[in-house]
């Protein structure tokens, strides 16, 4: 090696308290992957969830600290600037771990599915004698709460990565123990694990156009910081062409994430085959993810070059949200159902991003949040609908429910309604939210599309209400079963959260907007 | 000079890896495609590194990242699939989507009376 050139490199600084939360998340998932390897299998369960939620906890103890600490209104850039500390990146790390405990909570149940939700042996093959004798008796594998914990930190990752590398080391960090979990159902394990196939192949294409997008950008600006993109993207005397190309390539892999329309047809059968504690996981920190992402590329790499974006990006929300409502519609399962409206509220979040000004970013920080505990608390009650088969999906199954279980379907009709978006729910401030800053954008055509999409589908979530209460239940109809502690917690922290954005959203917006300052 | 040969190489490797994705069928060969798709990537970064002036060498390590993630996608991606294979003796992916759409309905919608010895009676 060339002496001069190594005399040259300097090791960056990193400042080790500002990273701590990701490198606590991180540390906690090897922790528990020794704790799978070497504890008896009876302790792996209780150490594992302990291990889990402390990790969570003190993360978030610890983003706490460092925001009470001025790292929001004094934003630092550490490890050789590759991860940026400020309010938007602190606010989406605490987002990802507060849905992610609660999605923990319904991932570490072991009452309504006696032994959990996941498949105990995954090796065995499905259908066999083996796996029938699993799924009546054997407990859960607990591979899956390190597995979180990885997917966990790498969002965390991603949303504070300040140049494209280190975006793309996370994207992959966190996607891949993403599409391991999809396919760990204890019951209908060959939807599951087609499932899994499924989002790997299309994740892995739609990362390999991310990393196309990178090269790009790095011929064109000769580095991969955002910074030096946005000073490349004013001064330098290159063509555009390649700017932009690499953009289209980073909005695939980006957009694939968050579901929007052309790049959503992966969701409805990920969703649907992927044990629900783990589509809860998907629905709400994932979108939180790949939105943190989306906006700090399009408000610190590319905001000069707004103009030339903006509709493309403007004709994607409009096709997400009208698109996503219309397949809601036509939807016969409950958990495709959601799938479709997760999408349509894709395109909700992706009208306030192009607001392109503060109020942008603070909206749709507010609306992750509302939206992610919502959906977590509506999966949480799927779990919970069930006959011998396992979960009763199908929307049939949900005629009289009603009758039956009147707490059960109070709680499910405030969660619709909350997503038709009927005011005293967050689904109301969160789309009230998102609307206005988009209009202080001057985006009125998405704007209407919005508010036409959110009307259409109000429909499909209403259909349901109307099925639980007014017909007759069928004569084998699911039972319902009693929630454990854990599910009873995600549910009452999901609900009374929806509840209190609703009526008191304040709480939360002022948060969101005295975050809303990106470092450059 | 500008190194036109390389870069037009990078995107034929690339469009190659696309055009596979798109018309294969076979679960392996979609993955094979992938990891042409993620060397073409490898083959620009090595290449704009030699025309751009400033930070020596980092298209060079951004390279080795590359192929050591398009490594780990590989691992779990191949468990994935053998995991498929095991269950369909096929890694043809023609009938995924299908039998996603058509099993649930189905599944949700046989008779409950009907005590199956087998609660997962969906697979084969």
């Amino acid at each position: 090696m060339n002496p001069v050139l190594a005399a040259d490199i300097t090791l960056p600084h990193i400042n080790y308290g500002a990273i701590a939360p990701i490198l606590i998340l991180l540390g906690m998932a090897c922790v528990g992957v020794l704790a799978e390897a070497f504890l008896p299998r009876t302790l792996r369960y209780p150490v594992q969830v302990l291990v889990s939620l402390v990790a969570q906890v003190a993360g978030l103890a610890t983003i706490i600290g460092l925001a009470l600490s001025n790292y929001a209104k004094k934003p630092t850039l550490t490890a050789g600037d590759a991860l940026a500390v400020d309010g938007p990146g602190l606010f989406l790390q605490g987002a990802v771990l507060v849905l992610g405990i609660v999605a923990t909570l319904l991932i570490a149940e072991r009452s309504v599915e006696r032994g959990g939700a996941f498949v105990a042996q995954a090796a065995v093959t499905a259908g066999s004698e083996a796996d029938a004798e699993q799924a009546r008796r054997q407990p859960s594998q607990t591979e899956i709460f390190p597995l979180s914990l990885f997917a966990l930190g790498g969002m965390m990752l991603f949303v504070s990565a300040n140049d494209l590398l280190t975006m793309f080391v996370a994207l992959e960090v966190f996607s891949l123990p993403l599409y391991l979990m999809c396919a760990l159902a204890r019951r209908r394990r060959l939807l599951s694990q087609e499932a899994a196939v499924k989002y790997f192949l299309l994740g892995a294409f739609s990362s390999a156009f991310f990393v196309y997008g990178i090269a790009m950008l790095y011929g064109f600006a000769g580095s991969v910081k955002f910074h030096d993109i946005a000073v490349a993207a004013i001064s330098s005397g290159k063509s555009d062409l390649l700017m932009f190309i690499g953009l289209a390539m980073l909005a695939i892999g980006l957009l694939f994430k968050a579901a929007a329309v052309p790049f959503h047809v992966w969701t409805p059968d990920v969703y649907q085959g992927a044990p629900t504690p783990v589509t809860a996981l998907m629905a709400s920190c994932t979108k939180v993810a790949a939105f943190g992402g989306i906006l700090r590329i399009f408000y610190v790499a590319f905001l000069d070059s707004r103009w030339d974006w903006r509709p493309v990006i403007g004709v994607i929300a409009v096709l997400t949200m009208v698109i996503g409502a219309i397949l809601a519609v036509t939807q016969t399962d409950i958990k495709r159902l959601l799938a479709y409206s997760s999408i349509a509220n894709a395109g909700y979040v992706l009208t306030g991003v192009l607001a392109m000004q503060k109020d942008g970013i603070s909206s749709s920080l507010f609306y992750l949040v509302t939206y992610g505990f919502t959906v977590l608390a509506a999966f949480g009650l799927v779990t919970l609908v069930r006959d011998q088969d396992g979960e009763a999906t199908h929307l049939s199954r949900w005629a009289g429910l009603g009758r039956k279980a009147p707490v059960l379907a109070g709680v499910f009709t405030f969660l619709m309604l909350s997503f038709a978006g009927i005011p005293l729910t967050s689904g109301f401030t969160g789309k009230f939210a998102v609307f206005s800053a988009a209009l202080g954008g001057g985006q009125t055509t998405l704007v209407i599309f919005g508010v036409l999409s959110s009307v259409l589908l109000a429909f499909p979530y209403l259909r349901v209400v109307v099925l639980m209460y007014l017909q007759e239940p069928a004569a084998d109809a699911p039972t319902v079963a009693v929630p454990g502690a854990l599910t009873s917690a995600a549910l009452a922290i999901g609900a009374i959260v929806t509840l209190l954005l609703g009526v008191w959203p304040s709480v939360l917006l002022d948060v969101a907007n005295s975050a809303a300052q990106f470092v450059g | 000079m500008h190194p036109v040969i390389p870069y037009v190489v990078a995107a034929l490797l690339f469009g190659v890896g696309v055009y596979g994705v798109l018309v294969r069928r076979n679960a392996v060969l979609l993955l094979m495609s992938i990891e042409l798709m993620l060397n073409a990537v490898n083959l620009m970064f090595v290449t704009a590194d030699t025309s751009i002036v400033g930070v020596p060498r980092s298209g060079q390590v951004f390279t080795l990242f590359v192929i050591v993630l398009a490594a780990a996608e590989v691992g779990v991606g191949l468990a994935v699939i053998l995991r498929f294979f095991r269950l369909r003796a096929s890694v043809e992916t023609d009938g995924v989507g299908a039998a996603t759409e058509t099993d649930a309905p189905r599944e949700a919608d046989a008779p409950r009376a009907a005590v199956r010895p087998d609660p997962d009676g969906e697979a084969r």
